[in-house]
């Protein structure tokens, strides 16, 4: 690309990120809001007491990939915000398939 | 040695704060006079933490609430650790530091829980040392907090409250004494919480903690407290605090509910009930 | 006792509970000990719950729940501030996650740790667009930006902005692709923003203190028919734009 079309180029590409930039502001007033906790907060309160966790001996490194439900004190099925379960990732993501080109690593 | 007058909270009702309560804080704090943070979650570069807190700095006393420290590790305090809590002190003005008799780091691995100490003039020598050193570093006296105990080691050579009044005549330290923790653990170890209340030295005492515990039972069937900050302060810990503000005169009171946190109202009672407690010795 | 004794049983449930601990009446410890195991357990497992929302809800409660305790005790918290906890979980879920149902999670993790360091990075104002327009043309080329603490980039072989927008019930489920993804902070609550093919090259030049000129032609080094435009858009939506120095005051530039 010689030097003035690069120069045309870039400020084309200001003068659109601009113009589209004022016309995105109104659809970010529909992002959600990403909430108080983030981040897994630090306190000093006690957790589950004896039962639970910390006590489970399965070899989850081993089968945590193929397990469904075992070995734990609470039901945590993921659920929708509608109260319907969520599809485990071999039907929900089975068919997802990655590019194979080579990416830049920005 | 540090003056301790010069420290110092209200003595009035505080609250441990959580972000989802930052407006009805901010709007309108009613019964609460302070309050505490955790420190570990406020040593972020920027951003709504920080933010939350400095705009609650401006109208209310904070005090600065370590969780982290290590304070009774066999390993030297980490000190990259200690200079962010003491820049986030003096970033906040905070009016009181305190932490745990505990310990969390082992060889470098943070456990995020208080683990329990021996009670040995071994412990109390490490301990010391490392309240000095957190002393020097802020530049002010610390307060330290008495654990909740589940188990008891055999080669303690000494009571809890012994051990606390040598590490107070030791370091210069004040406490910061849990009433729930010490009705969690005369439960669980099977003494009482009132001989305990009667040895601890309540002249150190610069802040007072309640909590809530849940209930549960040991393998022999024998009552087991959890101090989980998820339940209201149970009827006995507010008798036991009438008992010890009754001696002490008035001091700042901090209610903690860190899991299941209740709707700002439900929290707001337990401060006021706090507040009438302290209303009561004044 | 020493803690090393204490330390390794806490995180080993096959291991007894030490000796020489008792229930204050003299019976053995036992159970008790079972306390300490799973407050650890417990909070670091809930500290990842938080952290990966979007990871957890593709890869289901249950799952995550194992790999969490798997990646707890093979990586404690090296630091006691909990909002660092879990940036060695893309690299560990590289070595223990199926690729062939499971490829992308790696990648899924990786940006939800981007966007957890973008909530806590420095606050720093962005520029007024204005500031932009009011730049001569001719000068665009030469100029360079100053992009924010928050800014972060994720380059993936998957769609991991949209997969996670479709974990958190903010969009559909993608079809495949590659994604590249810019994070920042407008405001307090962080923000991903797909960019186009070259995108990552390009926001990565100006975060090294390249002109745009120089920024554009990165970008087209990795796609031929790279557009700048979008990237600048994602960077203005995104707060992400905090400083713009003119070709003649490179020298000021950190």
């Amino acid at each position: 690309m010689s030097t003035t079309l690069k120069t045309a180029a870039v400020a084309g590409a200001v003068a659109a990120a601009l113009a589209s930039h004022a016309t995105s502001l109104q659809a970010q007033e529909n992002v959600k809001c990403y909430g108080v906790s983030l981040a897994g907060e630090n306190d000093c309160a006690a957790g589950p007491g004896t039962t639970c966790a910390g006590t489970s001996t399965m070899d989850w490194q081993g089968n945590a990939w193929t397990l469904v439900q075992e070995g734990t004190c609470e039901s945590a099925t993921p659920v929708m915000a509608d109260g319907s379960e969520i599809e485990l990732p071999g039907d929900r993501m089975g068919s997802l398939e990655p590019l194979e080109r080579d990416l830049p690593q920005g | 040695m540090f003056d301790a007058m010069r420290e110092g909270l209200p003595a009035a009702a505080g609250v441990g704060f959580k972000a989802r309560h930052f407006e009805a804080l901010m709007r309108d704090p009613g019964p609460v006079g302070w309050i505490e943070v955790h420190a570990e979650n406020y040593l972020g570069d920027g951003g709504r933490p920080q933010a939350q807190l400095s705009a609650l700095a401006e109208r209310l006393p904070v005090s600065v609430h370590g969780v982290g420290l290590s304070i009774g590790g066999e390993g030297p305090l980490d000190p990259g650790h200690l200079a962010r809590v003491a820049a986030l002190c003096a970033r906040v003005g905070a009016a009181r530091f305190s932490e745990h008799l505990a310990w969390s780091t082992h060889d470098g691995a943070h456990f995020n829980d208080l683990l329990p100490l021996p009670w040995t003039g071994a412990t109390l020598d490490r301990v010391a040392a490392h309240v000095d050193q957190v002393q020097q570093a802020l530049g002010r006296q610390m307060l330290l907090e008495n654990p909740s105990s589940y188990l008891a080691f055999a080669e303690s050579e000494m009571t809890e409250t012994e051990f606390l009044a040598r590490l107070v005549a030791r370091t210069g330290c004040g406490l910061l004494l849990d009433v729930n923790n010490v009705f969690v653990s005369a439960t669980n170890l099977a003494f009482s919480a009132r001989d305990y209340l009667g040895q601890v030295p309540l002249e150190a005492v610069g802040e007072i903690h309640l909590g809530g515990h849940a209930e549960q039972a040991d393998a022999h069937g024998a009552p087991l407290l959890i101090d989980d900050h998820g339940h209201p302060v149970a009827d006995p810990v507010w008798t036991l605090l009438g008992e010890v503000l009754a001696r002490t005169g008035p001091k700042p009171v901090l209610i903690e509910w860190d899991t299941d946190v209740p709707d700002w109202p439900v929290l707001r009672a337990e401060a006021a009930r706090a507040a009438a407690a302290l209303e009561g010795v004044r | 006792m020493r803690q090393e004794s204490f330390r390794a049983a806490l995180l080993d449930p096959a291991r007894p509970a030490p000796a020489g601990l008792h229930d204050g009446a003299g019976r053995p410890a036992g159970r008790r000990f079972d306390i300490y195991r799973n407050n650890v357990a417990a909070s670091l497992v809930a500290a990842l719950e938080t952290g990966f929302p979007a990871l957890r809800a593709l890869i289901g409660g249950e799952r995550f729940r194992g790999l969490a305790l798997s990646f707890l005790r093979a990586h404690p918290p090296r630091d006691p501030r909990l909002a660092l906890y879990g940036a060695e979980l893309p690299g560990f879920l590289e070595g223990v996650a199926p690729r062939a149902r499971f490829g992308w999670a790696p990648d899924l993790a990786r940006l939800e740790m981007a966007l957890r360091e973008a909530y806590h990075a420095a606050d720093a104002d962005p520029v007024a667009p204005e500031a932009l327009a009011a730049i001569a043309p001719e000068a665009l080329e030469g100029t360079r930006l100053k992009l924010a603490p928050a800014v972060r980039r994720v380059v993936s072989r998957w769609p991991v902005a949209a997969l996670r927008a479709h974990a958190l019930e903010e969009g559909p489920r993608p079809e495949g692709g590659a994604q590249e993804v810019l994070v920042s902070r407008p405001g307090f609550d962080p923000l991903a923003q797909a960019l186009p093919p070259g995108g990552a090259a390009a926001v990565a030049a100006l975060a090294d203190g390249a002109t745009l000129g120089e920024a554009h032609a990165a970008g087209a080094r990795a796609r031929v028919d790279f557009d700048l435009g979008p990237v600048l858009a994602a960077l203005l939506t995104g707060g992400a734009i905090t400083g713009l120095m003119p070709q003649d005051c490179k020298e000021t530039l950190p």
